[in-house]
């Protein structure tokens, strides 16, 4: 469960790291590749958002691929351009959807009744979704995408099983398909059954992009959604480290006028 | 300024100037010699002693939060969870006064826990401090009211989830359940109405609740004065000038420690305020990132951290009406300490090794459950709720006898103190 | 006192105890006005109210000759009338029934301190609130008629308390209002296109 795991390793990471040096860090799979697709449950997306460039890339990405269906209904253009360093001309040359103006909010034009229709589901808002669901999340989502001619799509998703959505980044990653391993399984009554576990992906179509390339693709537009999420986070790391100092700075002096008339008490 | 020491009520000199003038109209000067010059606490208070001033610190930070997060936020169905993100990235610093907001509320359970630990220690609900015990017992259920009503305002999927399954709980009273939960609820299911009177409730009502029995708390403790780590009753010994040996001015002594306790409190508050405002989602979790949504309920559904021990023991019964009354019972049995504890000594430090063992176990207990609390109820974790459950109310229900058990060390007529 | 607490009367002691003191007070009233900046500036226009108050635009040739729009900038109505050449005549004749003549006491950008009280005489951009207590006024472009009175060149007649205006928008003696109408920051970045709400200092809501 997400909250135990980040619980667990905010407390390993302390202590584990030091004693153990780059073991802990080795665990973590970067997704990139070579390495073991079968633990893909445990690929980080590692966002950054103090990287501009990571950003305004995913909000370029953004604009090409998913507007078209999510909104970012929460979100102004205008905020977007002061926030990621972007000049209200290149603003309104490749952000701003036709029609719109720059301090609107960022909305999509599908009409939701027509995408409940094709979809089977509306496309939902993706402001929060960085939030709600993790960067992580949406991170795997993109990344394990696969041919399965029994869905109506064509692909189905291992971090979202039966998802509605289509693999819209298909032209850049292209298709891959999912290889299950049969293994025997022992289950609680104590009698064995067969599960069909997933094991590799085997690219069966090429894309425009190469798996380096695309493993950036979906880490910017990661990166750029977990900024959406909270366009705040950016100030709030500098500001913050100016409090706590100054608080340091209050306590010690607190501390000293504390001795200071303690000396009187025996 | 020369500060005037004496018995409360004596005349104070005259004042002059505007001080003078405010001073023959209102108690001020008898005000500060009574209760703050002049009110003598022990001398040995320790670390476990911060946490009632930092309570009050944390209770006038919801209410200046809070006062700001309604001039933003705008109750309803259609608008809650909008206004929540109008103020994380709309309003001028709203994002910071939010997160000092539900900070601040975890914050408060972290120091109420640790506040009331304090007297399971050193026994500070015993005669004559029942009734501060007793006053303190009624703000913390008044707290976990306004807890639990404000992060249904939010108005995510954890806020509708969590306020249908707790005010579902009320329908396992008999015979008036069911139509005290519509009663409640003011509708077939959690809806506007809940929502509206709900912030009613937690803006207005509950504070002002919250305000009066922080303010009866406090008189109760300056009637008996405070107890103490040895669990000694300071004021049976006076010094030639009537004020307790074994006691210090509560101006300027403790003024000034409870000012650097502020700072490191504070310290650590806004590194978690700047730094980690989710804490992991602890503080704030990830399915209340998104609205409510009554067709489809989040994968594990959690209350927040400091309601979790008593979560784990309504889980751990099969049957849903014994689950929710012993749930009630393990709040209401911290009512009866004072009365449960029959030691012939107060404070944990001279009481034998059969209590120490019970309080441990009592905490570690808590402290499981709480964990217990916040994993899915499947598996292991369901028999281990069940021992921790138990071990839980033994701890009560044993008291009145093994609190008798075995023999308390000598307890010194003055108290322990060393200089610091 | 009790036993156990002894006030040195040391002069060094005591003198350290006011120092920390002074220094731990004024250390934390700093931190209370930082403390304070966020909730005050909480009340600041918001995000929102800025991108509601950015720059309204409008056609001015949709206007006709004679004829006054009415559009919003910043929760405010703006009027924009567009003046025929028989109406700029007017503006000229009745200067001793003004109380601001030449707008030296009234509010508006440099390059609408002039008789047309405008940038192009045949374009005129008012905020269109009484400058005594803040009502509509009404549109009387006729000049001399029944209601108004012979002397009377054509302009705004606010009907709360009776103030009038010209066709510039000066304020006529025997008025309640004291100034002007106000005239919001414009410009034209391109023939007949009127954005009311930047011009070279003000470069309205990002």
């Amino acid at each position: 469960m997400r909250t135990k795991a980040r619980v667990l390793e905010v407390l390993m990471c302390g202590a584990l790291l030091l004693a153990s040096g780059g073991v802990f860090a080795e665990e973590a799979e970067k997704g990139a590749e070579g390495e073991s697709q079968k633990n893909w449950k445990t690929w980080r997306a590692d966002a950054d958002i103090a990287n501009t460039g990571a950003l305004q890339r995913g909000a370029r990405n953004f604009m090409n691929y998913c507007v078209g269906c999510h909104s970012l209904k929460y979100e102004r253009y205008s905020r977007l351009g002061d926030d990621l360093a972007i000049s209200p001309e290149l603003l309104d040359k490749y952000i701003v959807q036709p029609g719109d103006k720059s301090t609107e909010y960022i909305l999509t034009s599908m009409p939701a009744k027509d995408s409940e229709t094709w979809f089977g589901k509306t496309p939902p808002d993706l402001s929060l979704m960085a939030r709600a669901r993790g960067p992580d999340y949406i991170y795997r989502l993109f990344k394990t995408y696969y041919i399965d001619p029994t869905r109506p799509t064509g692909t189905n998703n291992l971090q979202l099983p039966a998802i509605a959505m289509p693999h819209v980044l298909s032209e850049l990653e292209g298709l891959k398909k999912a290889v299950f391993k049969t293994v025997e399984k022992r289950g609680e009554d104590g009698k064995t059954a067969t599960e069909q576990v997933f094991d590799h992906f085997e690219q069966v179509a090429p894309g425009r992009m190469n798996a380096e390339e695309y493993d950036g693709f979906v880490r910017d537009t990661v990166s750029f959604l977990t900024y959406v999420g909270e366009p705040a986070q950016l100030q709030r790391h500098s500001l913050g480290i100016w409090v706590v100092l100054f608080l340091l700075v209050f306590t010690w002096l607190a501390w000293l006028l504390k001795k200071e008339y303690w000396k009187d008490v025996h | 300024m020369a500060a005037v020491h004496g018995p409360q009520g004596s005349n104070p000199p005259e004042r002059k100037g505007f001080y003078g003038w405010l001073n023959k109209r209102l108690p001020i000067d008898n005000f500060i010699s009574s209760q703050l010059t002049g009110y003598y606490a022990p001398k040995n208070f320790n670390i476990w002693y911060f946490f009632g001033s930092l309570a009050l610190l944390v209770l006038v930070l919801q209410l200046a939060t809070g006062i700001f997060l309604t001039m933003f936020y705008k109750p309803g169905e259609a608008t809650s969870f909008d206004s929540v993100e109008f103020i994380m990235r709309e309003v001028n610093f709203g994002w910071l006064i939010r997160y000092l907001h539900s900070t601040g509320a975890s914050a408060f359970f972290i120091v109420v826990y640790l506040h009331m630990f304090r007297a399971f220690l050193y026994g500070s609900y015993r005669a004559p401090r029942e009734l501060l015990w007793i006053f303190g017992m009624l703000v913390y259920l008044a707290l976990m009211a306004e807890a639990f009503m404000g992060y249904v305002l939010p108005w995510g999927n954890m806020s509708f989830w969590g306020a249908q399954v707790i005010v579902n709980l009320f329908s396992t009273i008999p015979a008036v359940g069911p139509p005290l939960v519509e009663w409640i609820r003011g509708d077939y299911g959690i809806a506007d109405a809940t929502l509206n009177r709900f912030f009613s409730l937690h803006v207005v009502a509950v504070p002002l609740a919250l305000l009066l029995l922080v303010m009866l708390h406090l008189v109760a403790l300056h009637e008996t004065g405070s107890n103490n780590p040895d669990g000694i009753e300071i004021k049976k010994k006076l010094g030639p000038d009537g004020n307790p040996l074994d006691g210090i001015p509560f101006h300027p002594y403790y003024t000034v420690k409870d000012i650097f306790g502020v700072g490191v409190f504070f310290v650590l508050f806004t590194i978690v305020v700047f730094f980690v405002p989710t804490f992991g989602g602890l503080f704030l979790e990830g399915p209340n990132f998104e609205p409510a949504n009554p067709m489809s309920t989040p994968e594990h559904i959690a209350p927040v951290w400091y309601f979790t021990p008593y979560y784990a023991i309504l889980r751990a019964v099969p049957n849903q009406r014994m689950g929710a009354l012993l749930m009630a019972l393990a709040v209401m049995a911290f009512f009866l300490m004072p009365w449960l504890d029959r030691s012939p000594v107060k404070s944990i430090r001279y009481k034998p090794f059969i209590s120490k063992l019970a309080l441990a176990v009592f905490a570690i207990s808590f402290i499981s459950l709480g964990y217990l609390g916040l994993q899915p109820a499947e598996g292991t974790y369901v028999l281990l709720a069940r021992i921790f459950s138990l071990l839980y109310f033994l701890f009560f229900i044993g008291m009145p006898f093994y609190s008798k058990w075995g023999t308390p060390k000598p307890v010194p007529e003055r108290v322990t103190y060393h200089a610091h | 006192m009790a036993e156990n607490v002894v006030v040195g009367d040391d002069a060094v002691d005591l003198s350290r105890r006011k120092f920390l003191t002074t220094a731990t007070v004024a250390t934390g009233a700093v931190g209370a006005v930082f403390a304070a900046v966020p909730f005050i500036a909480s009340w600041s226009p918001s995000e929102r109210a800025k991108a509601l108050g950015a720059p309204s635009e409008l056609d001015v040739s949709k206007i006709e000759p004679g004829q006054m729009a009415i559009i919003t900038w910043r929760r405010q109505p703006i009027y924009i009338v567009r003046r025929t050449p028989e109406m700029i005549e007017h503006l000229k004749g009745h200067d001793d029934l003004l109380k601001d003549k030449d707008s030296d006491s009234s509010d508006q950008p440099d390059y609408a301190k002039n008789l047309y009280r405008a940038r192009l005489p045949d374009v005129l951009v008012l905020i269109g609130t009484c400058t005594h207590l803040g009502c509509l006024p009404k549109q009387r472009f006729e000049a001399a008629s029944a209601e108004m009175g012979a002397y009377w060149p054509g302009g705004f007649f606010c009907p709360c308390h009776g103030s009038r205006f010209d066709l510039s928008g000066r304020v006529f003696n025997g008025s309640p209002a004291s100034v002007n109408l106000r005239v919001p920051p414009y410009e034209f970045p391109s023939p007949l296109k009127l954005v009311v709400g930047v011009d070279e200092t003000h470069k309205g809501a990002a």
